[in-house]
């Protein structure tokens, strides 16, 4: 380009010099495009207080309709408003919001406004949300993760509201929203177990009885296998799925404690323990589906819907897949069973993952003077069985975590993940939401564990090594 | 050349505004033949790319290579305490099992763009210049892919490459065991990533250089032909020297799309199990939940200096042959 300019350019000039008006024309659009260069700082410029007057203009109009919702508040009685921050970005579940935050404002005359975030996005954002000018009450996880905020200051405890609700609750929910100073951060309001799913007619057709030990499951599985059917679904290509089979091992070969622990970073990855945990799994391996690596858990989950496979181990939401048949059918011959018994003192705690949502107190928000009485009033509100139903009608992958929720809408499903959670005296939250964030991520656990299934059987003190590299790789949490 | 046309303008002007005075001062200062409003108007010129320059590349890539010597998480205020030094490169080059196989991924993911993807997208090019029939479907047909939204490519090449779609279909695999596990298999996946890119990329290549060779003057191939060329010796020996610059924004743009790959791997499982790349894992690391922004820093010098290399080696070629 530059060679065929070259000559052009080299002839302008000596034109010039002879026709002056063709100079002048092209001066004045010379000047003309300084012009519109010199405009386009000026144009800048006036982006600059644009753009910062126009987040002061929102708020003049926000102001607007608050002024009126504040002084119909304070005529109703000074019973204020709330802020609230959701992750219910579902439509069956912001519908759920929706009836309940109604619910509540008359019950209370408290007004809600809500915030409704994507539940992905709200998570990766969580950290800068509650650091910044967050709601003043939000949704999050119970565990680790609740203990990993409140740990920042950034949470308020709620022991008052919990001192008044704890008689609706079990004991596992009560340790899943203590932190780590011995105060309750948290009030839980669903959750959902892990368990072994199967179709009640493949079992009943095929003779196949419901494993109780490790030993009844992989004779089990050989049996599946000569009936030509896929032991145990699965699909990893997500990362997180393994992660439910690695929790259950490990709870039941080494107890909850060591679990926590190793989550919390106080047990090492090298530890033999972990090592047992690995080799256990290496024994079922053989029994997944070949092809996990490529499907999602929904890829998996309609293997088990058309009976290509026997058993698979995941969340009630599992249930999603074969409601999607259209078929009632389908959705009533869903059944689970607690994951075998491994023969190790820690079978008794029946412990399983149950990822608890819970309500929260953010000690950041801007309002929390004016808002921490509403806020606290919001959360005993969510302590109540009848206000949990109403989410859990409008998604029922999402159980209620009060003991007087009126059950009598649940299906037998529903009822026997209640009765598996219930008799469990532990309830871990799932790994990524056990442990920090930044080490159960993609390149980290999730890839750590897809390491290990694709070849279960290499040098496993060489593998947890890199594991534990990597946890003390990672910088200090506060 | 606002300098040379300026004076001329000016000087009939001179006479009436300045008077004689004028003149010799203009004679004696030979070299300041701008006007102060030229000077303001260069300034300007100067002075805006500049300020955006700075403040849009230059801070944010030494910030980034500040970051890339802390631990920092981004929440609390950055303090000495969050100086480690070198920690993150060691992590990085020594312990951190992810970081090799994505330098490989994007230096194999370079190579096949550069040795595959774009000559096909030439090729492309060259076939469709010729007048022959239907050349507009064909051409639409190639651009297709590069004008698809990136969740589109990724979910069409998802139902290909599934263990029940329609690739294992077509080669006879159709129960789950013997399925060819192209997404799953961390040897095989790469490969498959790297067919549905280049299904982009040799469009987006084709499309280019038809653009340039539509350009190229029909007399140049007449005259070559005359002179008894053959159409071989016409292509290489005239048209391709003759779209040097297309040549030149073509390989820069497949070594950019190279190392910037992201999307495809990313959409398909966020980068793991042998989909690996430096762009991932940097997202991974300091946008997600896991908020390692020093580290995440640390492998975004590192993709910085291996883009470099390219670049620099290119630009000092192409600038030093062309100043000549």
């Amino acid at each position: 380009m530059a060679n065929r300019d070259t000559p052009s350019s080299a002839t302008t000039p000596s034109p010039s010099p002879g026709n002056p008006m063709l100079t002048r024309r092209r001066v004045l659009a010379g000047l003309a495009g300084v012009a519109g260069l010199a405009a386009t700082p000026s144009l800048l410029a006036a982006c600059g207080p644009g753009a910062s007057s126009a987040p002061s203009a929102p708020t003049a109009t926000g102001a607007a309709p608050s002024a009126p919702s504040g002084s119909a508040g304070a005529s109703v009685g000074a019973v204020g408003a709330l802020s609230v921050g959701s992750n219910h970005s579902d439509p069956g579940e912001k519908t759920g919001m929706e009836l309940i935050n109604k619910a509540f404002t008359d019950a209370t005359g408290i007004t809600v406004k809500m915030n409704t975030v994507d539940h992905g996005t709200f998570q990766d954002q969580l950290q800068n949300y509650l650091g910044g000018t967050p709601d003043t009450a939000y949704t999050w996880f119970s565990g680790f993760r609740m203990k990993f905020f409140a740990d920042q200051g950034l949470n308020v405890a709620v022991d008052d509201v919990w001192s008044k609700v704890k008689g609706n609750y079990t004991e596992g929910f009560a340790n899943s929203v203590v932190g780590n100073d011995g105060k309750v951060y948290g009030i839980p309001v669903d959750y959902y177990p892990w368990a072994v799913f199967y179709r009640k007619s493949v079992f009943s057709s095929k003779g196949y009885t419901v494993p109780a030990t490790w030993d009844d499951l992989k004779k089990l599985c050989t049996k599946m296998q000569s009936d030509s059917l896929t032991p145990i679904a699965f699909g990893d290509k997500d990362g997180w799925p393994a992660m439910g089979t690695f929790d259950i091992l490990n709870l039941r070969l080494n107890g909850y404690d060591f679990h926590v622990n190793l989550m919390a970073g106080k047990e090492k990855w090298t530890d033999p323990k972990v090592t047992t945990v690995f080799q256990k799994w290496a024994e079922i391996v053989p029994f997944h589906a070949k092809d996990y690596a490529g499907l999602t858990w929904q890829n998996a989950a309609d293997t088990l819907v058309q009976k290509k496979s026997g058993m698979y181990l995941l969340g009630l939401f599992v249930s999603s897949q074969f409601a999607a048949t259209k078929n009632q059918a389908d959705l009533d011959d869903l059944d689970f069973f607690p994951f075998p018994t491994l023969g190790t003192q820690y079978d008794a705690e029946g412990a399983l993952d149950a990822p608890i949502d819970t309500w929260e107190i953010a000690a950041k928000s801007p309002n929390l003077s004016s808002e921490t009485d509403t806020a606290k009033a919001y959360l005993e509100f969510w302590a109540k069985g009848s206000t949990q139903v109403i989410m859990f009608q409008n998604q029922p992958g999402l159980i209620p975590t009060a003991k007087d929720a009126d059950t009598s809408s649940y299906t037998a499903l529903q009822k026997k993940a209640v009765e598996i959670v219930s008799k469990a005296t532990r309830i871990t939250q799932f790994l990524d939401r056990d442990t920090r964030s930044d080490f159960a991520g993609s390149n980290g656990m999730q890839s750590f564990l897809q390491k290990f299934l694709a070849n279960p059987t290499q040098d496993l003190a060489a593998y947890q090594k890199t594991i534990q590299d990597f946890w003390e790789s990672l910088p200090p949490l506060t | 050349m606002l300098g040379e046309t300026e004076p001329l303008d000016a000087a009939p002007l001179e006479p009436q505004t300045g008077g004689a005075a004028a003149i010799p001062r203009r004679g004696r200062s030979r070299y300041s033949i701008l006007t102060r409003r030229d000077k303001t108007v260069m300034a300007l010129m100067v002075g805006v790319p500049t300020f955006l320059c700075v403040t849009l590349i230059w801070l944010p890539t030494i910030a980034s290579i500040g970051l890339s010597f802390t631990n920092w998480r981004g929440i609390t205020p950055l303090t000495d305490q969050n100086l480690v030094g070198l920690k993150n490169y060691v992590t990085l080059f020594t312990t951190y099992p992810f970081f090799w196989p994505a330098v490989i991924h994007n230096v194999l993911w370079l190579v096949v763009f550069v040795f595959i993807a774009t000559p096909i997208g030439i090729f492309l090019a060259v076939l469709l210049d010729r007048e022959m029939r239907g050349t507009r479907i064909y051409q639409s047909v190639f651009f297709v892919p590069v004008v698809l939204s990136l969740a589109i490519v990724g979910f069409i090449w998802e139902q290909i490459y599934t263990s029940q779609g329609f690739l294992n279909s077509v080669l006879g695999h159709t129960s789950s065991s013997t399925a060819i596990d192209f997404l799953g298999n961390a040897n095989l996946n790469i490969w498959a990533v790297l067919v549905a890119a280049s299904w982009r990329h040799v469009g987006y290549v084709m499309v280019l250089y038809l653009a340039g060779l539509k350009s190229v003057d029909p007399t140049l191939r007449e005259a070559a032909a005359i002179d008894g060329a053959n159409a071989r010796q016409i292509f290489f020996r005239v048209v391709f020297p003759v779209m040097r610059p297309i040549n030149i924004v073509v390989v820069v743009i497949t070594v950019i799309e190279s190392l910037r790959a992201f999307d495809i791997a990313y959409i398909i499982n966020r980068g793991k199990n042998g989909l690996e790349l430096l762009s991932i894992l940097i997202t991974n690391n300091s946008i997600s939940e896991a908020n390692l922004l020093g580290f995440g820093s640390a492998i975004a010098v590192v993709l910085l200096l291996v883009s470099l290399v390219p670049i620099v080696t290119f630009l000092v070629r192409t600038m030093g042959r062309d100043t000549v």
